[in-house]
């Protein structure tokens, strides 16, 4: 670069741009800000999992409260993903396909759990099965355990993964009209044909979108499953439930164990999710042409 | 509902997946939430007032709301700050610090939590070198606070950041040409364009910062009165049986939640009527 251009370019930088120095200090306050708060926490998580070696690593893993508390985590995720999957589907047809009053308001209702506190989130289900609760005293009478069992616990997250799969279908789908539909409709393709070979080849990245995300909170989701769990030990603790029991007991090996599966659990959500994200904007870039 | 859905009659299944929605959604979302506003109609004014007003009570009232308003703050400033470094900017590991916004987002709240105190603790990696200062984190307040900027950086982040990438510079140059210094352009073209985006980031970090559990009890101390969140005094009232408590505690979370997110609607409203879409 000449000495005339190089002038030329920086003047232009100096309208366009903060001067070197500014430049600098936000850069190293923005990277130290996420250092300190988001990227410290994580290293911490593997530093104290591994801090008496990976023996005691593994052996923490291995323990029966431990493989419990993996199983529950799994099948109470494999019970609201896949709940909230058939229900996302449904929702996201009827408000992206067609057109009614209310819709609006109809998708605010759906985004509730979002704004509702997690304690909150297992209250409500306390009030309606708790002894004290509204159906409480039919259910202890039939002997059908809610509450401080599998079904409570499996309610609270649904309710707190309830918007994740409509969420992420409602505004691909709307994007995507309903001619494609419409053609196979017309050409005697029946209701569900037309779903599964026209819609959902359309909508695959982003019902493996809402399923990733809603999967990540279904399995990390502590304060509503706290409160309707029991923390009956080796039965209704799930992982993050034998995070916090095990941390309170300062057994930080173990609880910082299972608490980096977790971690690596969010990690690999986050790289699934960029990859998803790549694909997502790659089709709406193909069906903009 | 189905009349106006005729319009579009030519595709199957709105009866069966409207149906379908609004069950399901009764069941899981409605129905619960009618319960708890319920529960609190069996309370008499008198006692719900003076639950609310209970000195245990109206001090964690304080606290969530105070601390998550002032971490929101923070957020709004540093959130600011580090979307200006991810899209003006290019500097080494760009990519990488940008997907790591996402992290308070992605890792569940009880790992954040148990990672924090152990960060903040007295010997902790952060927390020593503090000490040293005479700062005490972990166990006070200042946890309480330091767990919610953790929680709330990516809603500010998030929603500020789309914005900036799509304003257009021709109307910075445009005022940068007709005399005005940076920090003028800065201040008075495109500061403004972003506040709605803004302030939305800032509600949002706020409303999940008040209702915060898993990541604030594990650093708060719980000391009653002093770093005991109102989430936690619902969980605490919850055990001892005392379900009015809880209840008139959550009733009142639940509706500054609900009016915060009205208020989140309204302003996005507002950012579309100021700019046009494209």
């Amino acid at each position: 670069m000449s000495q005339a251009q190089s002038y030329l370019s920086s003047a232009r930088d100096d309208l366009r741009t903060e001067p070197r120095p500014v430049r600098a200090a936000i850069i190293a306050i923005a990277v130290i800000f996420l250092t300190v708060f988001v990227v410290l926490p994580l290293v911490v998580v593997f530093a104290q999992a591994f801090s008496k070696g990976v023996g005691a690593y593994f052996s923490a893993l291995s323990d029966p409260e431990a493989l419990s508390a993996i199983r529950l985590t799994l099948a109470v995720a494999a019970i609201s993903v896949s709940l909230n999957l058939v229900f996302g589907l449904a929702a996201a047809w009827a408000i992206a396909k067609f057109d009614f009053r209310g819709k609006t308001f109809l998708i605010s209702l759906i985004d509730l759990p979002f704004s509702v506190s997690p304690v909150i989130s297992g209250l409500v289900f306390v009030l309606l099965f708790g002894a004290q609760g509204f159906w409480g005293p039919w259910l202890q009478a039939h002997n059908i355990h809610v509450l401080f069992a599998v079904p409570g616990i499996a309610l609270a997250t649904i309710f707190v993964t309830f918007p994740f799969v409509a969420r992420a279908l409602i505004p691909l789908m709307q994007e995507q009209g309903t001619q494609e539909e419409e053609a196979a409709i017309s050409l005697g393709a029946s209701g569900l044909q037309t779903f599964f070979r026209v819609t959902l080849p359309n909508i695959k990245w982003g019902v493996l979108y809402g399923v990733l995300l809603c999967n990540a909170r279904a399995m990390g989701e502590f304060g509503a499953v706290s409160v309707v769990s029991g923390h009956i030990r080796g039965e209704t603790n799930t992982m993050p439930l034998l995070v916090e029991i095990l941390y309170n007991e300062y057994q930080f090996v173990s609880s910082f164990a299972i608490a980096s599966l977790l971690a690596m659990l969010a990690l690999i959500t986050l790289v699934a999710k960029t990859i998803l994200e790549r694909h997502l904007d790659e089709g709406q870039l193909s069906s903009v042409d | 509902m189905s009349a106006a859905a005729a319009r579009r009659s030519t595709l199957p299944g709105f009866g069966l997946t409207m149906g379908l929605t609004l069950t399901w959604l009764s069941v899981i979302i409605l129905i619960p939430l009618a319960g708890l506003f319920l529960k609190t109609f069996e309370l008499s004014l008198d006692q719900f007032w003076g639950i609310l007003t209970s000195r245990r009570t109206l001090n964690a009232l304080k606290i969530s709301f105070g601390l998550a308003f002032a971490a929101a703050l923070v957020n709004l400033v540093m959130g600011t700050v580090i979307v200006w470094a991810l899209v003006r900017y290019r500097f080494p590991g760009r990519r990488l610090f940008d997907a790591i916004v996402d992290i308070p987002f992605a890792l569940p709240t009880a790992v954040a939590g148990v990672a924090l105190t152990s960060l903040f603790a007295q010997k902790g990696w952060l927390g020593a070198p503090l000490a040293e200062l005479g700062i005490k984190v972990a166990f006070t307040p200042i946890g309480i606070f330091v767990a919610m900027i953790f929680i709330g950086i990516p809603f500010v982040v998030r929603t500020v950041q789309p914005v900036l990438i799509d304003l257009d510079t021709e109307i910075e140059e445009a005022a940068a040409s007709l005399g005005a210094n940076r920090w003028h352009t800065v201040s008075k073209v495109i500061l403004p364009s972003l506040i709605p985006a803004l302030l939305t980031g800032f509600a949002l970090a706020f409303a999940r910062a008040v209702g915060e559990y898993g990541s604030v009890i594990f650093i708060a101390g719980n000391l009653p009165n002093v770093s005991e969140i109102a989430p936690l005094l619902i969980v605490i009232r919850l055990s001892e049986f005392r379900y009015a408590d809880a209840t008139a505690i959550a009733v009142v979370m639940l509706v500054a939640s609900f009016l915060i997110i009205f208020a989140v609607n309204r302003l996005q409203r507002w950012a579309q009527l100021r700019i046009p879409a494209h």
